[in-house]
């Protein structure tokens, strides 16, 4: 136990690390999700032929050859990302590591997202679209006022889960040179091979924590859309 | 089709219209793999030297038999495990008495909310590091046992509370015990309602399988990574032919479950599990 | 339908990959030393010591590690490995009457090498084992047979040349080693990857300002590439790579340290040396000042 708690500001700051992995790539595969689920379900067949070939490449190849594209194969290209570390938001520098991390993740969950989302449009009934057809709103806007409103209800517990797996799946950014959660636990255990259970046992809490935060917080979401 | 609730039949403006999307959204896909084949070849990433290892002989070999086979046997192990766990634990939760409720909720609970990854690590470092009994890859096995078992116990869980509670109540009436209930109607009937999520969990456990990379458990991915280090400057190629291989395998087992779903459920009746692959963590029913 | 097609497709490509597979990648020459294996080596060892056991048995397992190009290395069509690390086993085995073919390779990571000892599974280990207090405390480290220090490695035009440059940088090392916690204290923010060839691509396609573990692992790296590493910085720790053996058999330090030596006179250690790192450009080394073995 000590191991932990006689170095609790790494292991709170591994944390920080998974939480801003999981909150950049989790809102930017929800907007990347969103987009490719219009196409999906669109009227232009080469949108919905482009979007599907998107979704079946990226939901069929591990997360973890994604990263390796991102961040060992990119770099042979050229793409490194490094120009993102002249930014500076609110005094913190962005690295590329947390860029590259960070699109590899979005690059993957958003396949699942537009899954989800098309799953919550196919949901909502027949009538309302017809209805939204009868007063001569186009595909856009049908979908904007009408469809996506209220597959926003259905769409909640799958994009949840989406997100849940999202936030466990930080943890492969560990095997690329991201020192965040499952890295530090790596490094805590070479210094404490004696308190290994101790060790896998606290940082397992940690990320039943996150993931209980989300679950109750898409919880909340529903609630509160059906009332509505 | 779910689109075609969604927009009018177009009339003639439309189509034009559409027509011009369509082209335009050509144009724009064409760009960008152009753009991409461009900057592949700018970058000499097309010269035979790099792909000469995935035309040898030997590399094949080791791509498929140390790489693919060893991919399989793990993913398959790990199946065949998390079935035996997630019947166990799947009924456990089901169970009447709280002190074998709980303990299975807890258990499915906790290795459904740990990253696999985190607890490959933990196994490793524990049955495999130094004097350990256990390869790597019989860990990758356990934490993808654990793990895929924990969604299948959700499954049988919710395959069993979809058999129609009639069946339940007439084999009651017929005198049986509870736990020939459980095994000679229940049990039954969830397993052939759950093949296809059975199988896309496979998909899952297949693709879990290349974490061993980080274990350095045999499987594709860790041939790849030896592939590219030994040649150094093929980790574009090496990246894309691991990409295909994966995609390959797992569109067939698309198939299986798209053909096991026909076969045994019918087209329309999916199984609701509160979310296969990642879960609704909580169960509150 | 369309997905049907797709994975068809997709196996129709890997199985016209795999029939006009016609490719010659990789090379076979894997060459090492000419060892004399002795004849009837068990004469030469008391009974009861670990060597008679070995030289009896003619096999003997030893750990190296399989990712370091030039010290311990073994490509995925390999059978057995290859490096400074691995020659040097070969000249240990030998001195037993083992043939090279009956060595049992076994790889042990930086995790590993001590409770790999410890539980008997490996016999010998040669894997860029830095020989230290705290190990000496659970193993027997004989030896050193090289010395090397931390040093960086850096692009060619980088302007990194002392320490005092990599604050605030990002420098790439292997997940878990100590290279990476100095680093850490140094105030660069460490990258934790795989595997060192990993960490060079890394360096070389500009992803990471710098990589740092032994000067020999970085020496090997940048003489192949010369135009586009180099090597920087004077060696900011002395690591002393030794042969790690168990302690329930201390009577093997001394039959250890008397090979090296040997290997040092007949001119083998030298011959290793050239064949592997020397191969790719380090000059070789002074020899290193054994050990004397602790007494028994």
């Amino acid at each position: 136990m000590e191991a932990v708690f006689s170095n609790f500001g790494e292991y709170l700051d591994a944390f920080g690390v998974t939480l801003a992995l999981f909150a950049v790539s989790g809102l930017a595969s929800m907007v990347l999700g969103l987009v490719l689920a219009t196409m999906r379900v669109g009227p232009v067949s080469v949108l919905r032929g482009a979007a599907g070939l998107y979704v079946t490449v990226f939901r069929n190849t591990p997360l973890l050859v994604i990263f390796i594209f991102m961040a060992v194969a990119a770099p042979k290209l050229g793409y490194t990302f490094r120009f993102v570390e002249d930014v500076e938001i609110a005094g913190w520098n962005v690295s590329a590591y947390f860029t590259r991390a960070c699109i590899a993740l979005t690059l993957y969950t958003s396949a699942f997202v537009c899954e989800g989302i098309r799953s919550g449009v196919n949901s909502v009934q027949l009538g309302q679209a017809e209805a939204a057809r009868a007063v001569g709103m186009t595909f856009l806007q049908s979908m904007r006022h009408v469809i996506l409103p209220q597959a926003g209800r259905a769409v909640i517990p799958p994009l949840a889960s989406v997100q849940i797996a999202l936030a466990k799946n930080t943890s492969v950014a560990a095997v690329f040179g991201m020192a965040e959660a499952t890295a530090t636990m790596r490094a805590f255990n070479n210094n404490y091979a004696d308190q290994r259970v101790q060790i896998f046992l606290l940082f397992a809490l940690g990320y039943i924590v996150i993931v209980e935060i989300i679950s109750f917080g898409s919880h909340m979401l529903e609630r509160r859309a059906k009332v509505a | 089709m779910a689109g075609s609730v969604l927009f009018d039949a177009p009339g003639p403006r439309t189509i034009a219209r559409h027509r011009i999307y369509s082209v335009l959204s050509v144009l724009a896909l064409a760009g960008l793999a152009a753009l991409v084949v461009l900057k592949l070849e700018e970058k000499g990433q097309f010269e035979y030297a790099l792909w000469e290892p995935f035309l040898t002989p030997e590399y094949i070999e080791a791509l498929l038999v140390d790489g693919l086979l060893n991919t399989l046997l793990m993913a398959f192990g790990a199946i065949l495990g998390a079935v035996v766990f997630g019947v166990l634990f799947g009924v456990g939760k089901l169970s009447d008495h709280p002190w074998v409720r709980w303990p299975c909720w807890l258990v499915v609970e906790f290795w459904r909310a740990v990253p696999v990854l985190l607890s490959m690590i933990f196994w490793w470092m524990l049955l495999s590091l130094g004097d350990g009994p256990l390869s790597p890859l019989q860990c990758v096995i356990i934490a993808l046992t654990l793990y895929n078992g924990a969604v299948l116990a959700e499954a049988f869980r919710a395959g069993i509370l979809a058999v129609p509670v009639g069946q339940v109540e007439a084999a009651y009436a017929l005198g049986m015990r509870k736990t020939q209930v459980m095994t000679t109607i229940q049990l039954p009937q969830a397993v052939k309602i759950m093949l296809p999520v059975l199988v896309s969990q496979c998909i899952v456990a297949l693709k879990d399988t290349s974490l061993g990379y980080a274990i350095g458990a045999p499987g594709l991915t860790y041939i790849g990574e030896q592939i590219y280090i030994e040649f150094r400057v093929n980790q574009v190629p090496t990246a894309i032919v691991l990409a295909a291989a994966y995609i390959a395998v797992n569109l067939l087992l698309t198939l299986l479950a798209n053909w096991l779903q026909k076969r045994y459920v019918g087209e329309k009746k999916v199984l609701e599990v509160p979310m296969v692959g990642e879960a609704h963590v909580t169960q509150r029913t | 339908m369309r997905r049907m097609k797709l994975g068809m497709a997709a196996v129709a490509v890997l199985l016209a990959g795999s029939l006009t597979a016609c490719g010659e990648a990789g090379d076979d020459d894997n060459e090492g030393v000419d060892v004399d294996v002795k004849e009837d080596a068990a004469e030469d060892f008391d009974e009861g010591t670990r060597m008679r056991e070995l030289a009896e048995e003619g096999k003997v397992t030893i750990g190296v590690k399989f990712d370091q190009p030039g010290l311990g290395f073994k490509g995925a069509t390999d059978d057995a490995p290859s490096g400074f690390d691995v020659e040097m086993g070969k000249i240990l085995a030998a001195d037993l009457g083992i043939d090279p073919e009956n060595i049992e390779w076994k790889e042990t990571i930086s995790d590993n090498r001590e409770p790999f000892l410890e539980a008997g599974e490996v016999d010998l280990v040669l894997a860029t084992y830095s020989i230290t207090p705290e190990r000496r405390a659970v193993v027997g480290q004989a030896g050193p047979y090289y010395v090397t220090g931390q040093q960086l490695l850096v692009r060619a035009d980088s302007d990194i040349d002392s320490l005092d440059d990599i604050r605030g940088t990002e420098v790439c090392s292997v997940t878990g080693s100590t290279s990476l916690e100095n680093i850490k204290a140094e105030g660069a923010t460490p990258r934790g990857f795989d595997t060192y060839s990993e960490c060079v691509s890394q360096v070389l396609d500009g992803a990471v300002d710098a990589m740092t573990t032994d000067g020999a692992i970085l020496l090997g790296y940048a003489a192949e590439q010369p135009d586009d590493l180099k090597v920087v910085v004077e060696p900011f720790s002395e690591e002393r790579y030794g042969v790690g053996y168990s302690l329930d058999h201390p009577e093997m330090c001394e039959w250890i340290n008397e090979t090296i030596e040997e290997s040092f006179e007949n001119g083998q250690w030298e011959e290793a040396f050239n064949l592997t790192l020397g191969e790719a450009g380090v000059e070789t080394p002074e020899q290193p000042e054994l050990d004397p073995c602790p007494a028994s």
